[in-house]
């Protein structure tokens, strides 16, 4: 069974605790949210380089030389 | 003069790794929140790069985050529907390497929906390793009390660690 740490601030004493059935069903909800964000982060970057690169292509430049001329 | 900044408390996982830290009981006495971490997660699939999600109150609900990323050859951005602080290393990264990242909150025991801010990075020596900030609202108005930080997959690792301070405006 997962466990949380948990530090009480209060007291300043840290305990492990099990997770609860309802948290390990969140976590399992966070994380498919997060595998899907994270999936469409990727995308995205990876749709804005081959954009840069097709411009690059269509005026002969290397993706490089065109970072260059930008910069 | 007066001492604004206090280290409220220090968690670090021991051996047996941690699905999430959590800091509850959170003292209302002070004007901001400051959360500073050292994190890994054990997560084997995908890059060297994770993501954390953030919870207040026991609740990951009714928070979204505006995010500003880059790995050093791209930046972009995204629109998330859970608050984050993004990034950290996983499993993938370099052996032993932690990512940093830090979480700032202001105003934490106002009615008001609660904004903060953060910005972390991972840490990896072979490929490419991601930073980002990010804008995070949580649309409750209850005063946070508690603060729970975890992977967006499997456990922290080992030796990662967190810090809550407490921040006064005078």
């Amino acid at each position: 069974m997962p466990t949380k740490l948990v530090v009480d601030c209060s007291t300043g004493a840290v305990e492990e605790i099990e997770l609860t059935a309802e948290e390990i069903a969140q976590r399992q909800a966070d994380a498919e949210a997060a595998a899907q964000a994270k999936a469409d982060e990727e995308a995205a970057a990876a749709a804005k380089q081959a954009e840069k690169e097709a411009i690059a292509a269509k005026l002969g430049l290397t993706a490089e030389e065109l970072v260059k001329l930008l910069g | 003069m007066a001492t604004t900044y206090e280290a409220i408390a220090t968690v670090t996982v021991g051996s047996g790794g941690a699905a999430s830290i959590e800091f509850t009981s959170i003292p209302q006495t002070y004007t901001d929140l400051l959360v500073k971490y050292s994190l890994r997660d054990n997560v084997t699939s995908g890059g060297a790069s994770n993501n954390a999600t953030i919870s207040f109150n026991g609740s990951s609900a009714n928070g979204t985050s505006r995010e500003l990323y880059g790995n050093g050859a791209t930046a972009a951005s995204a629109s998330l529907t859970n608050a984050k602080v993004d990034y950290h290393s996983s499993a993938n990264a370099t052996a032993n390497t932690f990512g940093s990242a830090e979480l700032y909150i202001p105003n934490y025991t106002s009615s008001n929906n609660k904004s903060s801010s953060s910005d972390g990075v991972s840490e990896t020596n072979a490929t490419t390793a991601l930073m980002a900030m990010n804008a995070n609202l949580w649309s409750q108005t209850a005063a946070i009390t508690s603060l729970s930080l975890a992977p967006s997959g499997g456990s922290w690792v080992q030796y990662s660690s967190a810090t809550l301070y407490g921040i006064k405006n005078s």
